[in-house]
């Protein structure tokens, strides 16, 4: 490897197995144990079936793994969408060396949402029925089906770019490059609507959802949460990236990004102020502000004030003061903002009047799952990072 | 607020007033959060 430029030859690298260097850091061994304790879990899950390793119930028939590996990793997803929009549709140019980054993630994030959703239902070898056999075109849940079907669909031919660089592949690359502007609207389209019809899953149960979190706005909350969710969380892994793929940079990915950072901090700062305010807005339409004196009104104001305002705040200061540190704050409290916003949803003001002894708590066999499905995503992420042209430019190809 | 209505002719008088005052100063609330948000930007003249 060139000492002048470490990246330079790294497309070269071959893949070399060596169990014996790869449990002696301690962050492998770890890595080892969940993936072990994961496995057993799974052969647990489907001998015994949900029963054997959930505490899900008939009040509860969504838990945890709905909760965070489909909700949070389809809207932590989002900067697959984001970031292709405003590099491809809107011509924003500085957000170059982050698209095949966000690309990466939001294929990986949506591949093991469907992974782990064969955990989650009751028959999972009938997962394709409602897009080939019996498609229950009146269903918002079918709707959510097949939008993220084909945005896996989407997803995998715009990150395979990648791939065939790094496999060789020029003649299907450049066929898949000519189709990226089209494949980004398509992006766009199917993210819109499942993005949305997440929340619009929620509508059927006003009975069952505490009327600060219930409201026929929902879909458009969790659309307008994607939007700087994705930003982000683009923003965070670009962090964790830095600090643990450093060595697989180039010089454009490290000059660029700032840039990137400047530019997803100001979106989301405006997009998350609109946010805060529709929010407010949804409380004023259905005159729920007597609920705002109680406990549940207290969780709602840590969630918009701590996890919104707050980092908004945090944000606009990064902008107007250049400092990528506030920015780079600012992006983690909000991905932990609306992953509880998501589990607020789906678990703690779901069947709020249930007496506490009927409330869900999740198995540790559940928690292990979720962090079993997580530990996937990032040994995968790692995997593609060191070995194709994610972080770096290729040298036999040009950018496009 | 513990407004008793009637009717719901008169909660929606209530609810979608307040909802469009809301909205009236959540514009300007944007509005003065955008000019925060860029106040140090560089102006760019394209004429």
């Amino acid at each position: 490897m060139n000492a002048e430029h470490p990246v330079e030859n790294i497309h070269k690298k071959k893949i070399v197995f060596n169990p014996g260097k790869l449990l002696s850091s301690p962050g492998n061994l770890l890595t080892a144990v969940i993936l072990a304790v994961g496995l057993c879990i799974t052969i647990l899950r489907f001998t015994k079936g949900l029963g054997g390793v959930t505490n899900l119930d008939d009040n509860y028939p969504w838990g945890i793994w709905i909760s965070f590996d489909l909700l949070c990793g389809v809207v932590l997803a989002a900067g697959g969408y984001a970031t292709t929009s405003a590099y491809y549709l809107f011509g924003l140019k500085g957000f170059g060396t982050a698209v095949r980054p966000a690309v990466t993630s939001a294929f990986l994030g949506y591949a093991f949402v469907v992974v782990a959703l064969h955990y989650d239902v009751g028959q999972p070898w009938r997962l394709v029925y409602p897009i080939f056999f019996s498609p229950g075109t009146t269903s918002v849940l079918y709707e959510v089906g097949l939008c993220v079907f084909l945005y896996v669909s989407v997803l995998a031919i715009e990150w395979s770019v990648a791939a065939f660089e790094w496999l060789g592949w020029k003649s299907i690359r450049n066929v898949i490059v000519r189709l990226t502007i089209p494949l980004t609207v398509l992006g766009v389209i199917l993210s819109t609507m499942h993005q949305s019809s997440l929340g619009a899953l929620y509508l059927i149960a006003p009975s069952k959802m505490h009327p600060l979190w219930y409201s026929s706005f929902l879909p458009v909350f969790f659309f307008i949460s994607s939007m700087f969710a994705g930003m982000s969380m683009v923003i965070f892994e670009g962090t964790l990236a830095h600090k643990g793929l450093h060595d697989q940079m180039d010089a454009a990915h490290l000059q660029h990004a700032d840039k990137v950072v400047f530019g997803f901090g100001k979106a989301a700062s405006i997009v998350m102020i609109g946010y805060l305010f529709i929010r407010i807005f949804g409380i004023a339409m259905d005159n729920n502000w007597s609920y705002l004196a109680t406990g549940y009104g207290s969780w709602l104001m840590v969630e918009l004030g701590v996890f919104v305002a707050l980092p908004a705040f945090l944000y606009a200061i990064g902008v107007r003061e250049r400092k990528a540190g506030v920015i780079r704050c600012a992006a983690a409290m909000t991905v932990l903002g609306v992953v509880i916003n998501r589990f607020n949803v789906s678990l703690v003001a779901f069947n709020w009047q249930l007496p506490s002894a009927e409330k869900y708590l999740p198995s540790w066999m559940e928690i292990a799952i979720s962090v079993f499905v997580v530990t996937l995503i990032v040994t995968a992420y790692r995997f593609i990072c060191t070995y194709m042209p994610v972080l770096r430019e290729h040298p036999d190809y040009e950018a496009h | 607020m513990e407004n008793i209505f009637y009717s719901l002719h008169d909660f929606y008088i209530c609810t979608k007033s307040m909802t469009y005052i809301a909205m009236g100063l959540g514009v300007l609330g944007l509005l003065g959060w955008w000019l925060f948000l860029t106040g140090r930007d560089e102006t760019i003249r394209k004429y």
